[in-house]
């Protein structure tokens, strides 16, 4: 069997994060990463290798700009075995909708007998990707699972919910969201990184894929951005260093000072 | 039909108190407000019972498919939402994967993580705070249905709500591809034990405190005081805790007059479940974590190595 990996080109946790005033959209020009929810996805899809599965390949995927390149390339350095690319003037500035229809398209050509996506993006912060995209599929879905196992054709997944933990099965083919509690991704070996560049790569556009044109890109989002603001001002919370280890002695003073001890 | 959809979710027959709150957000909005309602052996009283909480009429769908996973759910909604203005959803594992999948149906526009919603230029807007709450930003659509997905918490449920609405039962089909996945199992919180909702005073424990070994430390911390310990999802997963202490989306949601989080980064799905309580303390060495955006005293500092100094000092200030 074959594993997709969907993986999103997100800011890097230390880069400071803001929305383009002028396009209203996230500003991504500064550094770059794989989202951290889809390393775990990746890493599972390996770990499901390593536990005797017969996984013919790994397939990482991205749609994004030109520079998510980076990020398959992180893909496959952590041990996606191909990437692909999507990547299209006419994609920029999609929506949910439109990236879920283009998402779809481009796992559905990949052969692959399992999607896996991580839960949430770390940039957005929602957790719809793969339903969309499973819907898109008509493919049985598990979201935000904690465990994840095979059992011959069968996916059997644990996921965390309102009342505690769900236990569901789904045949293959199927798509998948995996919680960060799943796994610890790797680091990959210096070995695995210079490995990574002769790994394939392949780009691809919207005509490539036969998307229909008015479903994608900024001019079809159906969800559209009419103001962005600064949050509502709150007062400054009190910050102690603990530079010298009297930090202790502070908060009793705080807490003192406030009637709760 | 025109005007708003609010879908409510329910669980071992009880409606999910986010879609309570969504459709009392809704029924303040002007237009008419219809609640959907799916699931198997749905009884009429019941579902009329959202009447109270806002509804002007309630649609249920009643099908041995609509077991609680959320693709059968999709099939059910989806002709009753392309009608709609928009089609509201509060938070939950299942909720949120009913919008989406309904989103992909109908090619609609989906806002999630949603705080306010407003009506304007005929249509709803739906506004959330991003990138880890530092931004406003207001979403409207366009070319059909809006989906609104709120965040856990966002709407308070009507208080001592009464009354019925008019129940109608719609036609349901459920594709063959929908009921592929089933739920065979579920792991509920343990009875007995503490209900940390209760606490006047909260310990939390999050991944920065290290490991399982390490939570003696809150515990120690918590018993001074006279509190209770709390966790995050990330150490209930890993087994440290168990579920009944989890604070947040998929846990309980806490207002205690004191929250000292320790090794706790504050990630949105742990803050919607505390950022009410009445003092929120923040202990934890990453200077860049986002719950120092949002605590009222936040220590940089290793948790590990000041809980000790700060438990004597409030058994000796107690004792």
């Amino acid at each position: 069997m074959n594993i997709a990996v969907c993986v999103k080109e997100v800011p890097s946790a230390t880069s400071q994060r803001r929305l383009d005033p002028g396009t209203k959209r996230l500003d991504r020009s500064g550094d770059s990463e794989p989202n951290p929810f889809d390393v775990h996805a990746l890493e599972e899809a390996i770990q499901i290798r390593e536990r005797g599965a017969d996984v013919g390949e790994i397939v990482a995927v991205c749609m994004g700009p030109g520079s998510a390149q980076r990020v398959l390339t992180k893909a496959l350095a952590l041990g996606a075995d191909r990437a692909v690319l999507v990547t299209d003037a006419a994609l920029a500035g999609s929506d949910i909708a439109g990236t879920a229809y283009v998402l779809a398209a481009a796992v559905g050509k990949q052969d692959a007998d399992l999607v896996l996506l991580g839960q949430q993006a770390a940039d957005a912060d929602c957790y719809v990707m793969a339903a969309a995209v499973a819907d898109h599929l008509r493919r049985p879905l598990v979201t935000q699972v904690a465990e994840l196992r095979l059992d011959g054709g069968t996916v059997k997944a644990k996921r965390q919910a309102e009342h505690g933990y769900d236990l569901i099965e789904a045949p293959l083919p199927a798509v998948i969201s995996v919680s960060d509690a799943i796994n610890t991704p790797r680091l990959p070996s210096i070995k695995a990184i210079m490995g990574a560049k002769k790994k394939p790569l392949e780009t691809v556009s919207a005509a490539d894929l036969e998307l229909d044109a008015a479903r994608v890109g900024g001019d079809n989002a159906r969800s559209v951005v009419r103001e962005i603001s600064p949050p509502p001002a709150k007062s400054e919370g009190l910050r102690i260093e603990d530079a010298g280890g009297d930090s202790a002695e502070k908060v009793v003073a705080f807490l003192s000072e406030k009637g709760l001890i | 039909m025109a005007g708003l959809l609010v879908y409510v979710h329910h669980d071992d027959g009880e409606f999910s108190p986010q879609g309570l709150g969504l459709l009392a957000k809704a029924a303040g909005l002007g237009g008419e407000v219809t609640a959907f309602v799916a699931g198997s052996g749905i009884d009429d009283g019941w579902a009329g019972s959202l009447g109270g909480h806002g509804a002007a009429k309630v649609l249920v769908a009643d099908d041995a498919a609509l077991g609680g996973l959320s693709q059968p759910i999709v099939d059910a909604l989806a002709p009753t939402a392309a009608e709609a203005d928009a089609v509201l959803f509060g938070a939950g594992v299942v909720s949120a994967d009913v919008a989406a999948g309904l989103a992909a149906r109908l090619g609609a526009g989906i806002a999630c993580e949603t705080t306010d919603i407003a009506m304007a230029d005929g249509g709803v807007v739906a506004t959330r705070p991003a990138l880890d709450d530092t931004v406003m930003v207001e979403s409207g659509f366009s070319g059909g249905p809006g989906i609104v997905l709120a965040r856990a918490n966002a709407f308070p449920v009507r208080e001592g709500a009464s009354g019925t609405a008019p129940v109608e039962r719609v036609p349901v089909s459920v594709d063959d591809w929908s009921q592929r996945a089933s739920l065979t199992g579920r792991e509920t919180a343990e009875g007995g034990g503490v209900d940390i909702t209760e606490a006047d005073i909260l310990v939390s424990v999050g991944r920065g405190m290290g490991g399982p070994e390490n939570v003696q430390l809150v515990e120690a911390l918590a018993k001074a005081l006279g509190g209770e310990v709390a966790a995050t999802r990330a150490v209930v997963d890993a087994g440290w805790v168990p579920y009944s202490m989890q604070v947040g989306q998929t846990g309980k949601t806490v207002s205690p007059k004191l929250y000292i989080a320790c090794g706790v980064s504050g990630a949105i799905q742990h803050k919607v479940g505390m950022a009410s309580a009445g003092t929120i303390i923040a202990i934890n060495k990453d200077g860049n974590a986002p719950i120092f955006e949002f605590a009222d005293v936040g220590v940089v500092g290793d948790a590990l190595a000041i809980l000790p100094k700060l438990t004597e000092l409030v058994a000796a200030r107690k004792g």
